[in-house]
């Protein structure tokens, strides 16, 4: 996995609310059996007109947002269904950090393993993000930190996030997750030894 | 004395193999569901690396959403979907797993099968590269959905990494009144709770409502615990639980033993939840969806609400949004609402129970000329049932479609899609936008108000029904 320490990107603003994966990538585009190729599916049904041109109107095709790596987004971004497509989606599309006051917890979960970072803002710091990022119509920039737990603009604004510092410690070092369980495969025995494997009839 | 725990503290400290010092608790996995769209990537990563499944016997494969629901004779039209499921197939059997094939007597939506075959018991910790996996804590397990690279870990470890989950107590006290299922319940709760109030926590439902609710029932309700943003909803074993599983194909060979430990799990009288709400089930009518999200819903006898009526502006701009894509105006009575489609399926809605109760509904009935109408059972088994009983003869007598087991219209990956600007009364669980097609419109409702929708072509408040 790719490390993830400090990133500097310009960026999106979404201003919707309760954002469901099935928004972030359509069910049409799940077919697939790789890992890789869904950027050009994000947001599909909000990103195109009905003849396949961008909707000039959607956030992400603004011309400020244009190259953005930073998504900006209102409160349970990611609710719904489990698919780790939305992720893979969102980065491959670029962005290597969400930013959000909540999120829902499959889809938080499975930024982790994807290297990139959702950080949890408060309402007031999100709000005051959304007012400098669509302020001037030019593009907004954003440092998004994960050794010292900070997003910064440079311009006067700074917040600080917390992560759990086991999925921030992953991230840093862009750990194998199971590679790293597998170093408990003794524990992982005795447990079954001492549980016996639950009675599989049929 | 032990401390007293809750149903959701005794399975977790049962499973927590080891919290290794800086790291999240690895937690024993005992059943892993798998089905197609979630997994190829998974099995991939596998073999990349050079690993094995290392619990194939309690690893259950089923293909369910991408399957056709048409003859199961011809081949799949889609080839994408086709490769797909030959992909599930391969896997499953290069990694042992065992496979509920297309097909197969027993294939299924996931979250159906589980429990029919008796594959989910009480006390066990089930996980699936699905967000419904909460179903399966209706049996009093703790089960919840997981992303593709978890599902991969799983295979790899039998194990996944888990910060403890807060515990949320449900009670609904008194009972349903007539003509109010499960659905219009968890429905009601979702409304109460919105769509993030049960983040981060697993919800145990709890009180005279829930114990007196069938297992169909409570696997309606735990089903949708999703919808309200909580990973699991989970229901204490009663003798409810016990009497469902005995004598299924993966039940326990000494049943009587497990039920003496299975009594153990309820959660003791003096536990502590971290949250506790209670609801009556007397204030409950049947409901309907009028927006984009799940808790945007109201009772069949209200109207389309005022998005000005709404708290804050970003819930005010939501309900707006929902409002324009959804083609209804403010103040719309819900039951002069006109329908275009009706789906009765999904892991929410598609049990023997809920097609025996849709059927009662529209015995000697027709569906309405406007209205395209289809029912899905949720398994092979299921569909037998119902034809055992003569409940297909019921529904296409009236003019529905009966079709083979899957998720279908829920989430139409499969051909049975909605098509733009359609509005569809459905028992699935998810009224997003584009959920069942691009454009697609979608109402959630039980399985007796779609099937009375079906006959009137407009929502009807199934409390006034005149059964014949
Ligand atoms: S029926 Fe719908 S919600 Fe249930 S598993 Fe299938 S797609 Fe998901």
């Amino acid at each position: 996995m790719e490390p993830f320490t400090s990133h500097t990107g310009i960026v999106a603003a979404l201003d919707r609310a309760n954002v469901d994966t099935d928004q972030i990538i359509p069910k049409q585009f799940l077919k697939r059996i790789e890992r890789t190729g869904f950027g050009q599916f994000l947001f599909s049904d909000w990103r195109f007109l009905p003849d396949g041109s961008p909707d000039p109107a959607f956030e992400l095709n603004r011309p400020e947002a244009a190259g953005a790596t930073v998504l900006l987004a209102r409160r349970n971004f990611g609710c719904g269904s489990s698919r780790e497509h939305a992720p893979w989606a969102l980065s491959d599309y670029g962005f290597r950090a969400v930013i959000a006051p909540t999120f829902a917890d499959i889809f938080f979960n499975n930024c982790f393993q994807n290297g990139m970072l959702p950080v949890k803002l408060s309402e007031n710091e999100v709000a005051e993000l959304f007012r400098r990022a669509t302020a001037t119509g030019q593009p907004y920039r954003l440092t998004v930190d994960l050794e010292t737990n900070t997003v910064t603009d440079g311009e006067g604004f700074t917040a600080s996030f917390s992560v759990d510092p086991f999925r921030r410690r992953c991230l840093l070092e862009g750990l194998d997750d199971i590679a790293l369980s597998l170093t408990h495969a003794d524990e992982i025995s005795a447990w079954e030894a001492a549980h016996g494997l639950p009675a599989v009839g049929g | 004395m032990p401390a007293p725990r809750t149903l959701l503290d005794k399975i977790w400290d049962q499973h927590v193999v080891c919290t290794p010092s800086g790291e999240l608790p690895l937690l024993y996995i005992d059943r892993h569901l798998v089905h197609e769209v979630t997994s190829p990537q998974a099995f991939e990563g596998l073999r990349l690396a050079g690993r094995r499944v290392r619990r194939p016997e309690a690893t259950f494969a089923t293909p369910d959403h991408n399957v056709p629901t048409t003859d199961r004779r011809l081949p799949i039209a889609d080839p994408v979907s086709k490769q797909q499921i030959d992909t599930l197939r391969a896997n499953c059997q290069e990694f042992g797993v065992r496979l509920f094939d297309l097909g197969d007597a027993d294939q299924g939506i996931v979250h159906v099968i589980g429990p029919e075959l008796g594959i989910t018991q009480p006390g066990m910790t089930i996980v699936c590269g699905d967000s419904h996996t909460a179903t399966h804590g209706a049996l009093g397990a703790l089960a919840f959905g997981i992303g593709t690279s978890e599902v991969e870990h799983v295979l790899a470890t039998q194990t996944l990494r888990q910060a403890k989950p807060k515990s949320f107590e449900i009670r609904v006290t008194g009972r349903l009144p007539e003509g109010v299922t499960a659905k219009d319940l968890v429905l009601h709760l979702i409304g109460r709770l919105s769509t993030e109030g049960g983040t981060g926590y697993v919800l145990e439902y709890t009180g005279e409502c829930i114990r007196g609710l069938g297992m169909a029932e409570r696997m309606t309700v735990c089903n949708m615990s999703i919808e309200a943003g909580a990973r699991a909803g989970m229901i204490a074993p009663d003798a409810t639980t016990f009497d469902y599983l005995r004598g299924r194909d993966f039940a326990p060979a000494d049943f009587d033993r497990a039920v003496a430990a299975w009594e153990r799990l309820p959660s003791d009288p003096a536990a502590v939840y971290d949250r506790v709400e209670i609801f009556s089930a007397a204030d409950v009518v049947p409901q309907v969806t009028w927006g984009t999200n799940p808790a945007q819903v109201v009772g069949v006898d209200g109207g389309v609400p005022d998005p000005d009526v709404f708290g804050d502006s970003s819930e005010q701009a939501s309900a707006a949004r929902a409002l324009e894509y959804m083609g209804l105006a403010a103040g719309t009575r819900i039951t002069e609402i006109p329908l275009d489609r009706v789906f009765i399926g999904s892991c929410t809605n598609s049990r023997i129970e809920d097609l025996r109760a849709a059927a009662n509904v529209i015995k000697g009935h027709r569906v309405a000329a406007t209205v395209r109408a289809m029912v899905v059972p949720g398994s092979g088994r299921v569909k037998r049932q119902a034809e055992e009983e003569g409940l297909d003869r019921i529904f296409t007598a009236a003019g529905f479609e009966w079709r083979e087991a899957g998720c279908s219209m829920c989430l139409g990956m499969n051909p049975d899609t909605l098509a733009p600007g359609e509005r569809c009364a459905s028992t699935s669980n998810r009224n997003f936008e584009g959920r069942q097609g691009k454009g697609g419109r979608t109402h959630l409702v039980s399985p007796a108000m779609a099937a009375a929708a079906a006959v009137r072509g407009h929502f009807v408040d199934i409390r006034d029904w005149e059964y014949r």
